[in-house]
């Protein structure tokens, strides 16, 4: 009796929780769908009522998305490793207490740290700033799951390599690390969707611009600032705009998704 | 007795606590050993410190000395890697890596840079197969994965994970106690054949395996070495009291 109640009630918790997600994202497919079509696409912004699209936009989240990546996964993941493999220590304690701190830290925090340390030395916004940020919001997240994932592994199977007569570092990178392969790509995964929907510490730091940009030493334009201009802009096609540049958003997001989870598919 | 481990006044301890108290013990060579006794008697313990894997153990210290082959494997000079190739183990919880099955034999070969060749490779992963009587169930599937075998198949394959490496020694902690009889019966085997070309120390918490394929048997209580005597004799006329008991099953 209890136990028909229990399920009852967390499966109408998890029918709540799918059925909003659904709803948000057929919400957004309608309002955005019709506003959709290849000059949108590939266009840069124009004056309201002379169409314009969202090309530099798309290609600004993605420079910055990209560097941002290359710049915090590496050290993330160093750092999940040497968390889970040496973290015992005080130091290790330390890390992990900063990690958790800077997890709970709003993003715009972030932003305006880069905005002191890069942007007023350089003399203005950049993709660089932009991409920092970024990453700065992407390490403590992949450290943690990385740490997570590869404690996760069982004992058993580091000594088996050890009895081999594998040394610790041999056993980390080629018997350890590929059984966390999987859930440290989710966590990879989870956070750079994270990194490519933050708005707030691009505004200080990347800024937006009109233009096809590939520099990052100059304002880079993305798809949330963009969105976040075109919503908060006083006219319909720029609303309508808005939403369309939200499906892409969202698009692009669960393409990272689902080819992440194809390439850490479990081999073994 | 030419003695291949030579174990004398080992103490051990987790932290405070002492889990084996003075124990001497010699292991001839290519003869099969039986560690027996009840659970938490500190069996796993004991035959971890033949390999020294409870060096990965932070609070674990170990007092007295193994000798191997007449070597001090405690004194400074060890090399723990080269200890371990030459001194095998075979776990409780069968644990294949994440790896097809070549490479699952093939990785102690790798790492331990055994191989001229890719050909001599093949051969050395397909000897050790054929040594852990496997390499017929596995011929054909060699690059799928290992966790698609069954559980008596992913023992055999860390038996023959071990033997790839070509120890001298080969430790196996109650490595039937998941399994199956008939699994249990091809492993029973397989220890009989390997005695041939290698010195086993098996952990078993089942009497009649240990009557089945020992040589000597060495009965643990509370971390003290109770008796060590040819299995023949201490199945049937034990020095002590507390062996008798134990094997005609009054507890455990
Ligand atoms: N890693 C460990 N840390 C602390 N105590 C341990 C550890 N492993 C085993 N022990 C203790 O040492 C004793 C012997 O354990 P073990 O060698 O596993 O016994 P057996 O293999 O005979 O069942 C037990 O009391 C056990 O609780
Ligand atoms: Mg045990």
């Amino acid at each position: 009796m209890l136990s028909a109640l229990m399920t009852g009630l967390t499966s109408a918790c998890a029918v709540f929780a799918i059925a909003i997600l659904v709803l948000i994202l057929t919400y957004i497919a309608v309002r955005g769908f019709s506003a959709i079509n290849l000059e949108f696409l590939i266009d840069t912004p124009k004056p309201v009522g002379e169409g314009g699209g969202i090309g530099n936009a798309i290609l600004g989240s993605v420079l910055m998305t990209v560097l941002a990546t290359g710049i915090g996964l590496p050290i993330g993941i160093g750092g999940g490793v040497y968390l889970a493999e040496m973290g015992s220590n005080w130091f290790g304690s330390i890390v992990r207490f900063l990690a958790d701190t800077l997890i709970g830290v709003p993003s715009i925090i972030v932003g305006i740290f880069i905005y002191t340390l890069i942007v007023l030395p350089m003399g203005r916004q950049s993709g660089l700033a932009g991409a920092l940020s970024l990453a700065i919001i992407m390490i403590p997240i992949v450290a943690r799951t990385t740490e997570e994932m590869i404690k996760l592994v069982p004992k058993s199977m580091r000594e088996g390599a050890l009895a081999l007569g594998a040394p610790e570092w041999r056993v980390t990178w080629n018997i350890v690390m590929p059984a966390a392969a999987s859930g440290i790509a989710t966590g990879a995964m989870l956070a750079i969707a994270r990194i490519s929907g933050e708005t707030a510490p691009l505004l200080f730091t990347a800024l937006n611009s009109r233009f096809y940009n590939y520099f990052y030493d100059q304002p880079m334009a993305s798809l949330t600032v963009q969105i976040y201009n075109y919503a908060t802009g006083p006219f319909d096609v720029e609303h309508q705009m808005a939403w369309a540049a939200t499906l892409i958003l969202v698009g692009l997001i669960l393409a990272i998704n689902v080819a992440v989870r194809y390439l850490a598919r479990r081999r073994y | 007795m030419e003695s291949k481990i030579s174990i004398s006044n080992l103490n051990f301890f987790y932290g405070k606590a002492q889990a084996l108290y003075d124990i001497n013990l010699e292991i001839p060579e290519r003869e099969v050993v039986a560690f027996i006794g009840p659970s938490g008697c500190g069996k796993s313990t004991f035959l971890r410190t033949l390999n020294r894997m409870n060096d990965t153990i932070p609070i674990a210290k170990v007092d007295g000395t193994v000798l191997i082959d007449g070597e001090d494997i405690y004194s400074s000079k060890t090399d723990v890697v080269a200890l371990r190739r030459k001194v095998g183990m075979v776990f409780q919880k069968s644990n294949p890596f994440p790896k097809s099955i070549f490479e699952n034999v093939a990785y102690g070969i790798r790492i331990n840079k055994m191989q001229t060749s890719k050909s001599d490779l093949n051969d050395r992963v397909e000897k050790a197969l054929v040594n852990a009587a496997l390499w017929d169930e596995v011929k054909d599937r060699l690059s799928s994965s290992a966790f698609g075998l069954s559980g008596g198949q992913q023992q055999r394959l860390c038996i023959a994970r071990a033997l790839a490496v070509e120890p001298e020694v080969i430790l196996m902690d109650e490595p039937a106690s998941a399994l199956d009889p008939i699994a249990t019966q091809k492993i029973e085997e397989l220890v009989v054949e390997l005695k041939k070309d290698y010195t086993i120390v098996i952990v078993t918490h089942n009497m009649q395996q240990a009557g089945r394929v020992s040589d000597r048997t060495a009965f643990f209580m509370l971390g003290k070495l109770i008796e060590y005597n040819p299995t023949q004799k201490m199945f049937t006329n034990p020095d002590e009291r507390l062996t008798e008991d134990y094997i005609t099953g009054r507890f455990g």
